[in-house]
């Protein structure tokens, strides 16, 4: 059977709620809407640049009544002056060239707007708009109905104007222009010709060389000397120290040099040596804008809600603002931000934000509910108990762990290394100069300098960047979006692996039931749904709301056996339901799977198969990980699944239910104490804890672009039985920087043994300090593709 | 002796006329770079390929009100 798509969006038409219009099926009003906004607008080329490439809008109305509250729009406005106000917008939807497209034609459609700009890696929509011809709320609303709404949380109400750190890239620049200046002057004198032509300029030539060195020297290089001095201070020996202490000899060493007339200089060499380590740095600056790896509570919670005050009116509230005791309206869709008690005579809460569960909870009226909580269905009413602070869940992030962030727990590689380096490296500077000391005062200052010169670790520190930069671009194109370089070192550590349950190795997806037999007709599915009605089953409950609404019928007669199945009958007909013994069926292989069987009038039909909610791979995950790794399962739930999971999983596996929160977050902490080094696997804000804990935290997330709690990492959820392969290729990282570190050590060998005899001259250095630096960059680039290939 | 010295004269002129072509294009590299050029290295690379069809779209309209 041919599945038609919706033109808007692209998602399978169910053939009962088609919608056609201008000769394009629709799966549904909203998506025509759109489409009929953009064809009234002549915005008909959106469906040019990609296929279905729109997201059908969702109800918003009055979710965003706040915005008509002036202080909150001030606080999201990035710029403001009489008419003119630009705002920027984070539209999570924003994901091909068609989105782009609309969202930069947006004053055709809206009057006011002037321009409006995306900034597709940040997903980000910048809009400039005339506050008198259109509001932002209007502006909002308008996203809204074509299928773009803002994420607009209390995050954006504190974090103001960020000023862009641009330094690195200026001073990359300016050590660019320095260093290919001076190469182009030092040129003539490598080849050492005792010309009368050159030895008329020399002085000309040194001299420029002298002062196209300073901007480098003074600028471009001052984080080095900035960073060494720190841990000098501190009394950590980092790999910055020999390199400040490099650059800073060269410079004075060849100041003296073309003062004296000597020679010179290394000013080439040394331009040279900043600019690639600067680009190390830029190479190794890897960072996914659009995601963000360090969001607390905030990000998820709305700025204002509805209160009703003293006179029954419905009031804007700032959520910082509210108190002990008031009434708030929570609509549809719109997240609980305080701790309360329902008012309302029922309402049912999603809490998939906190615990990953995506069943909704019903609550009646007096019942408590708790911060974090989204509303589905009508509105409802609640009576605040704890401020946003004072809440249960927001308590948690009060803990230490959020406190001090996590920045230099663990040392870096490079220092690790340049904690022997540097010490060698001095003594092995000072036992020369003492060598030559007895035998010429300025060769042994010359032997002095040019040891320091030459051993300046820039092949050393220019390994770990270029390494750990490729392997998160490469893990970036499969779908592991790691926070930053650091996480690749700490994951190639990790003995202990930790996972969380519900939402981890478990699918929230609904779609998990699936038909097999002969197809039904309409009357058979109105027949089953109405037999499934009265049934309180688990499974008949799951199939009855897989089943699409169906008329009201009334059943003559209806027999439940338990364990067995369902008998009923109806004016049009049986339906006999349930195992496969109950319904005398034998098919092939059944136990493995959990199936409901259908025979409608005596006839067999088929089957309803209950997928295993598991994620796909994850019995063969489970045993890969377990050859090197503790594996640990920690879940909030109680145990039913103990069963189902010891027989799944490795018999090693550790298995702990019924953790709280703050219990996973101490559970991580003992694991540490036994000196272990933890990987957290979670995706909900009841992980958050433990996430923060653990060395290394990762996030499982069923679209990377709705939130998840701060974390190191953050990895598709299509990609989760890719976690082994993870594991080995950070392994296989480490691997590749150790192996080029002796490659970067044997250059510094090399270039040592022409220093210590005393016969460094600049051309050998211009020479070896480059080639160093591009054969040690090419040796881990094509390694760490070779092993991301190497699956 | 005074070819000699026109030839010094010619270097002086030259390597100060190349090095101050150079500084014109690090001033300007500074100035994308403070314009935020540089923020955003995507987006304009799909948007370049937005205008022939934004005027295509321009000539359909105006070819409807001619007609």
């Amino acid at each position: 059977m041919h599945i038609k798509k919706c033109f808007h969006c692209g998602i399978d038409i169910i053939e009962k709620e088609e919608v056609l219009f201008d000769e394009k099926s629709f799966c549904c009003n909203g998506c025509k809407t759109v489409y009929e906004i953009f064809s009234q607008n002549d915005l008909i080329s959106y469906y040019d640049f990609e296929k279905a490439p729109g997201a059908t809008p969702q109800e918003i109305n009055g979710k965003y009544d706040f915005l008509k509250d002036e202080k909150i729009i001030t606080k999201l406005l990035d710029f403001q002056e009489e008419k003119t106000n630009i705002v920027s917008l984070f539209i999570p939807h924003i994901h091909c060239s068609s989105c782009i497209w609309i969202l930069e034609n947006l004053q055709k459609l809206q009057v006011g707007i002037s321009t409006s700009q995306v900034n597709f890696p940040e997903k980000k929509v910048r809009i400039t708009y005339d506050s008198t011809k259109t509001s932002l709320k209007d502006i909002v609303y308008l996203l809204g109905a074509i299928g773009y709404e803002p994420y607009i949380s209390l995050d954006n109400f504190e974090t103001g104007n960020k000023n862009v750190d641009r330094s690195l890239i200026y001073k990359v620049g300016i050590a660019f222009f320095c260093f290919g200046n001076i190469m182009l002057l030092s040129f003539p004198e490598y080849f050492e010709v005792d010309e009368f032509w050159i030895n008329q300029y020399r002085g000309f030539f040194r001299w420029l060389i002298f002062a196209l060195a300073l901007p480098s020297f003074f600028y471009s290089a001052s984080g080095y000397y900035i960073s060494a001095w720190k841990s000098i201070r501190s009394g950590m020996l980092n790999i910055d120290i020999p390199i400040a202490l490099g650059i800073i000899v060269m410079f004075v060493r060849s100041s003296i040099d073309i003062a004296f007339g000597y020679g010179q200089g290394f000013f080439d060499s040394l331009t040279g040596l900043v600019f690639f380590m600067l680009l190390g740095k830029l190479f190794q600056q890897k960072t996914y804008s659009f995601l963000s790896f360090e969001r607390d509570y905030k990000s998820y919670f709305p700025i204002a809600i509805t209160k009703i005050n003293a006179s029954g009116e419905e009031e804007t509230v700032q959520v910082y603002d509210i108190v002990k005791g008031d009434r708030l309206l929570i609509r549809n869709q719109e997240l609980i931000p305080v701790d309360g008690i329902l008012i309302s005579e029922n309402g049912a809460i999603d809490y998939s934000f906190v615990t990953g569960e995506a069943v909704p909870i019903k609550k009646k009226s007096g019942d408590k509910v708790f911060a974090g909580g989204k509303q589905l269905g009508k509105v409802i009413e609640i009576e605040v108990l704890f401020s946003v602070s004072q809440s249960y869940l927001t308590q948690l992030w009060s803990n230490d762990v959020f406190q001090k962030r996590v920045n230099q727990k663990h040392k870096t590689i490079t220092d690790k290394i340049s904690r022997y380096f540097t010490p060698a490296l001095l003594a092995l500077a000072l036992t020369s100069f003492l060598y030559w000391v007895f035998v010429d005062l300025t060769i042994a200052f010359n032997v002095f300098t040019a040891i320091l010169i030459i051993a300046c670790p820039c092949a050393l520190a220019l390994t770990a960047p270029f390494t750990l930069g490729n392997v998160l671009r490469i893990l970036g194109k499969r779908k592991f979006y790691l926070k930053n370089a650091l996480v690749v070192e700490q994951l190639a550590k990790v003995d202990t692996i930790v996972f969380d349950k519900t939402g981890t190795i478990t699918t929230n997806k609904k779609t998990s039931i699936t038909y097999e037999g002969k197809p039904l007709n309409n009357l058979d599915l109105k027949l089953l749904k109405n037999t499934l009605r009265g049934s309180n089953h688990p499974l008949s409950r799951r199939l009855y709301d897989f089943i699409p609404n169906q008329e009201k019928i009334n059943s003559i007669g209806f027999e439940e056996i338990i364990g067995k199945g369902i008998f009923s009958t109806y004016d049009e007909g049986t339906v006999k339901l349930g195992s496969s013994q109950f319904l005398e069926h034998m098919s092939e292989n059944t136990h493995k799977k959990t199936k409901v069987h259908v025979a409608i009038n005596g006839i067999y039909k088929g089957s309803y198969i209950f997928n295993n909610q598991y994620r796909v791979g994850l019995e063969q995950l489970f045993t890969e990980l377990a050859k090197n790794n503790k594996l640990v399962i920690l879940s909030g739930d109680n145990d039913g699944e103990r069963k189902i999971l010891e027989k799944m999983l490795p018999p090693n596996t550790i298995l702990v239910f019924n953790q709280k929160p703050e219990q996973k977050l101490q559970y991580i902490e003992q694991l540490q104490k036994q000196s272990r080094n933890v990987m957290m696997v979670g995706d909900g804000l009841n992980d958050a804890g433990a996430l923060a804990q653990s060395n290394v935290g990762i996030v499982i997330s069923e679209n990377v672009n709705v939130f998840s709690p701060a974390c190191d990492g953050i990895i598709d959820a299509s990609k989760f039985e890719d976690i082994a392969f993870l594991m080995h290729y950070s392994k296989n990282a480490m691997k590749t920087i150790y192996r080029s570190f002796i490659l970067s050590l044997l250059y510094n060998l090399v270039g040592l043994s022409f220093a210590i005899t005393g016969h460094l001259s600049p051309l050998v250095a211009a020479i070896i300090m480059p080639l160093s630096s591009i054969t040690v960059v090419s040796f881990v680039t094509i390694m760490s593709n070779y092993y991301a290939r190497n699956k | 002796m005074l070819r000699k010295l026109k030839g010094m004269g010619v270097i002086y002129i030259l390597i100060t006329v190349s090095i101050f072509v150079a500084v014109i294009f690090l001033f300007a590299f500074i100035k994308a770079v403070r314009s935020g050029q540089y923020d955003d290295d995507y987006t304009p690379s799909v948007r370049m390929l937005f205008d022939d069809e934004l005027v295509k779209s321009n000539l359909k309209k105006s070819d409807k009100k001619t007609n």
